[in-house]
């Protein structure tokens, strides 16, 4: 057995060319096979690979979609976010434990089967959700509970069950990535320009990145393309984890010849051989049809040595699957990532342009920008251009869920007001609207007049609508959560600050708060804001800091104390001693 | 290219400095004291604590991995900054388990001399009480948990001054922590009271056996002077 495991692990090293940069692909293949990494798996693999036991643990550990315990045969995880617990998932939770016997975070006794919560994994529009092995159910309700147990245990194929199924949902396609276009055209566009001149097609288009930052792309790829390096890369970031966000699987789903098509472009752009697209783990679905994809584009010669018929071109793309971790789709947390190693985001300068992957030039960008890209070199940057307001030119996909009617995908010129999306998607009647995911910022009705534009409100594309009815601090309690679970720990604000703004926020919640943990809060969040290494921990305040701007009543009216009231509660912290000594204080007549 | 290319200002002060050195080195030669915890002299940066965030025409970065540039303009002994540095030692002292008066380290421990330096009186924030696992299965050398902040000076010790590969970290956010080189304690590891990277820890996690609290009180290191004074003391002299 123990021989068994040993030649598989060297078989796996020996799959990835023994190449430590692959780390990542290694534990992969060695996870799906055994279950759970042991610690001696993870001996074996560092013996193959020729490196450390403590750089193999520090990497696996990192991920939440590896596991150290053995765990069952079948895993589930059920998505546990905001929207989920809107649309019910508390039920779903409760059925499959009532099901299982078990609790979250346990295996059933004969091994069959492992139960785990998990964050947003990007169906929020299909909400409750949950991966079953990988493979996606959607649209769960409690009574479909039994079934879909009594399956896993009859050994049925998962891929038939009724709920195992994703719609792309796409309620409104756009002229900009939901619109045809032919195989290649915007690749033989561009090789018969220069790399300059493509380049300056995009800056016409004033191209702005999509994934959150707004980065001008055309001055990104010239930076990148002019970095010297002994080699240069293009990185795809389809690493999608801001909850409430799926427009870049709906991309994926709908139209993956199109982020190709941009991926090489980008590559001709900025002197690239090699491209990367950085898939996050909980979209290995979409793996197989994408593969194909790649498949045909080679076939066709879109892909490989000279491109389209053109002299010393060539170009090639792999998927670097991820495992699991939302900071992962920070860039520098990603190139680390797929240099199979934790993703703990970098210092900066160096960016990842001067210093990227494998320490080269790279250019990290969004799939949608990709696709912006390509159909610009399409069809001119002059006509991406007309469209969209002032700084934000073309169109933006919104992934919209939570409290409304019509959830989805909606391709939208840059510019809509916040009151014209929520009449177009059924939710008129909104309490807040949370633009940008839990990163983002908290909308009160009274700013519902704004435009959704990197001049005004910016989204990566999450916008998560909160009915009249809902408990809006829980929300917010939720979300500060996100980030406690999220955080990578390399830093000191966002690893512990983010645990306290917790925890003052719960108590609060509970009516034990005072006006000084309002201050509190605000002081904490913007320590938090200012000394956190990356956007994570830069942002992880957000939902905190924008709703008592915007939604102060809601905190006023917890605070029943106006002096100062402790943290720590002695009656607590005595009970445990009480227990061990035996001892019963208020039967002794001692009040604490 | 010469020595001195590249000018900028620390609080108003005019500094010269190597193109290729960051902020902080050249704060230190310049005997201008910029508080920091996870960095140390003889080892490639970390960024963990942002105890040395300092402003850069405004905008917030850290002193210890940001490069100089001519005519940047460095804000650094503020009141704002200094009650940002307070909150980081603040958290740290509730992130773990800290009881000073029995530490080993008191009056040498970085830790603590910061929260003096910056004035921080009694953490408020709520406490952690972390369960943390001590290693003593080294015949030389403790691993107490309770007292680690994380700054990886270890992690680094070991292999950019020593050649090893002793340390390195686990888990992530709150439950990130140090890991040993072996599957059972540090005592199946390659680690000897002689490295460098036993002996770099800035607060009481790594320590040596058997020679604890040698130095009476009032004679360790940061019972007379404030941490920071070794670089400003340059400054009095230059
Ligand atoms: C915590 C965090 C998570 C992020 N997640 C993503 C993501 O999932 N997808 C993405 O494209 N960008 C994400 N970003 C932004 C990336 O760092 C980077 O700016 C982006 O990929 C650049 O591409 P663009 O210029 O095309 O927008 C994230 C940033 C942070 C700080
Ligand atoms: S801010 Fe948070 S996620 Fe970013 S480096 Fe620091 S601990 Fe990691
Ligand atoms: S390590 Fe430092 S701060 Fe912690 S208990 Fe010891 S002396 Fe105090
Ligand atoms: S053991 Fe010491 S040196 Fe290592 S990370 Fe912890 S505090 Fe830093
Ligand atoms: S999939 Fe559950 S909130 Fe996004
Ligand atoms: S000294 Fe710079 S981040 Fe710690």
């Amino acid at each position: 057995m123990a021989e068994d495991m040993r030649s598989l692990v060297n078989q796996t090293v020996e799959r990835f060319g023994k190449d430590r940069h692959r780390l990542m692909d290694i534990a992969r293949a060695l996870h799906a096979r055994l279950g759970y990494l042991s610690e001696e798996t993870i001996g074996h693999t560092a013996q193959a690979l020729g490196i450390h036991r403590v750089e193999v643990r520090d990497m696996v550990s990192f991920y939440s979609f590896f596991s150290r315990k053995k765990q069952g045969k079948t895993v589930i995880h059920l998505c546990n976010a905001v929207v989920e617990r809107m649309k019910g998932a508390d039920a779903v939770g409760r059925a499959f434990e009532r099901e299982l016997g078990i609790h979250f975070g346990e295996t059933t006794p004969d091994d069959a089967i492992t139960l785990h919560h998990t964050a947003c994994i990007g169906l929020s529009d299909q909400a409750p959700s949950a991966l079953i092995n990988g493979i996606p159910f959607t649209n769960l309700k409690p009574e479909d509970v039994p079934g879909i147990v009594k399956a896993i245990r009859e050994g049925e194929d998962m891929l038939n069950m009724p709920q195992a199924e994703v719609d792309s949902n796409v309620r409104r396609p756009g002229e900009v990535i939901f619109a045809p276009m032919e195989r290649g055209a915007a690749i033989r566009k561009a090789i018969n320009m220069t790399p300059e001149s493509v380049i300056n097609e995009i800056n016409k288009g004033r191209l702005r990145g999509r994934g959150g930052a707004g980065f001008p792309t055309a001055m990104k790829w010239d930076f990148c393309r002019k970095a010297k390096g002994n080699a240069h890369y293009l990185v795809c970031n389809a690493d999608e984890g801001e909850p409430g966000t799926f427009k870049d699987r709906a991309i994926l789903q709908e139209c993956p010849d199109l982020v190709f098509e941009g991926m090489t472009v980008a590559g001709y752009a900025i002197g690239a051989r090699e491209g990367i697209m950085y898939l996050r783990g909980e979209y290995e679905y979409l793996l197989p049809s994408l593969e194909r994809v790649l498949a045909k584009r080679r076939h066709l010669g879109l892909l490989g040595e000279n491109i389209c018929g053109c002299e010393g071109f060539s170009f090639n793309i792999r998927i670097q699957m991820g495992a699991g971790a939302y900071v992962c789709g920070e860039e520098s947390a990603l190139l680390e990532s797929a240099e199979g190693k934790r993703g703990a985001p970098r210092d900066r300068p160096p960016f990842p342009v001067q210093k990227g992957y494998k320490g080269e030039p790279t250019s990290v960008n969004n799939v949608e920008t990709l696709c912006c890209a390509a159909r610009i070199l399409d069809r001119g940057g002059e006509w991406f251009a007309s469209m969209g307001s002032r700084d934000s030119t073309g169109t933006k996909l919104l992934s919209v869920s939570g409290d409304c009617e019509h959830p989805g995908v909606y391709e939208l010129p840059y510019g809509i007001t916040v009151k014209k999306l929520i009449d177009m998607v059924g939710a008129s009647d909104a309490q807040a609207v949370q633009v940008g995911g839990p990163s983002g910022r908290c909308l009160a009705p009274k700013d519902f007049g704004r435009s959704i534009s990197f001049e005004d409100v910016p989204t990566g594309g999450s916008v998560i609508i909160i009915g009249p009815e809902r408990d809006l601090l829980e929300c917010v309690r939720q979300f500060t959560e996100f980030f406690v679970e999220e955080s990578c720990g390399w830093c000191v604000p966002c690893r512990s600050g983010t645990t306290i703004l917790l925890k003052t926020l719960e108590k609060v919640m509970e009516g034990r708060g005072s006006r000084s943990d309002l201050a509190n809060l605000e002081k904490l969040g913007k320590t938090v804001k200012t000394m956190s290494r990356c956007g994570l921990g830069q942002t992880a305040a957000n939902p905190i800091l924008t709703t008592i701007n915007g939604f102060p009543d809601l905190y006023e009216a917890r605070i029943k104390h106006e002096e100062y009231t402790p943290a720590f509660d002695f009656k607590k912290a005595l009970e445990v001693g009480c227990e061990a000594a035996g001892r019963n204080l208020e039967l002794e007549g001692i009040h604490v | 290219m010469s020595k001195d290319a590249v000018t900028f200002t620390i609080d108003g002060v005019e500094v010269k400095a190597k193109p290729d050195q960051t902020i902080m080195e050249a704060a230190d030669a310049a005997g201008i004291y910029i508080p920091r915890l996870c960095y140390h002299k003889d080892l490639l940066p970390g960024g963990h604590c942002r105890v040395c965030t300092v402003r850069v025409n405004g905008r917030p970065a850290n002193a210890c991995t940001f490069p100089v540039n001519s005519g940047i303009v460095v804000e650094n002994d503020t009141e704002e900054l200094k009650a940002l540095r307070r909150d980081i030692i603040e958290m740290l002292f509730v992130e773990g388990n800290h009881y000073c008066p029995s530490c080993e380290a008191s009056g040498k421990c970085e830790l603590q001399a910061m929260a003096y330096r910056l004035e921080l009186l009694t953490p408020q924030m709520p406490y952690a009480w972390p369960k943390r696992e001590l290693d003593a299965t080294h015949p030389d050398v403790y691993l107490d948990r309770d007292r680690c902040i994380l700054c990886g000076r270890c992690v680094r010790a070991s292999v950019q001054l020593d050649g090893k590969r002793v340390f390195g970290f686990e888990n992530r956010g709150a439950q990130k922590r140090i890991a040993v080189d072996s599957a059972t304690g540090m005592g199946d590891t390659d680690l000897s009271a002689k490295d460098r990277a036993a002996s770099i820890c800035p607060t009481g996690c790594l320590t040596i056996k058997r020679q604890g609290y040698l130095t009476p009180v009032g004679k360790r290191p940061y019972d007379k002077v404030p941490i920071g004074s070794d670089i400003e003391k340059k400054q009095a002299a230059g």
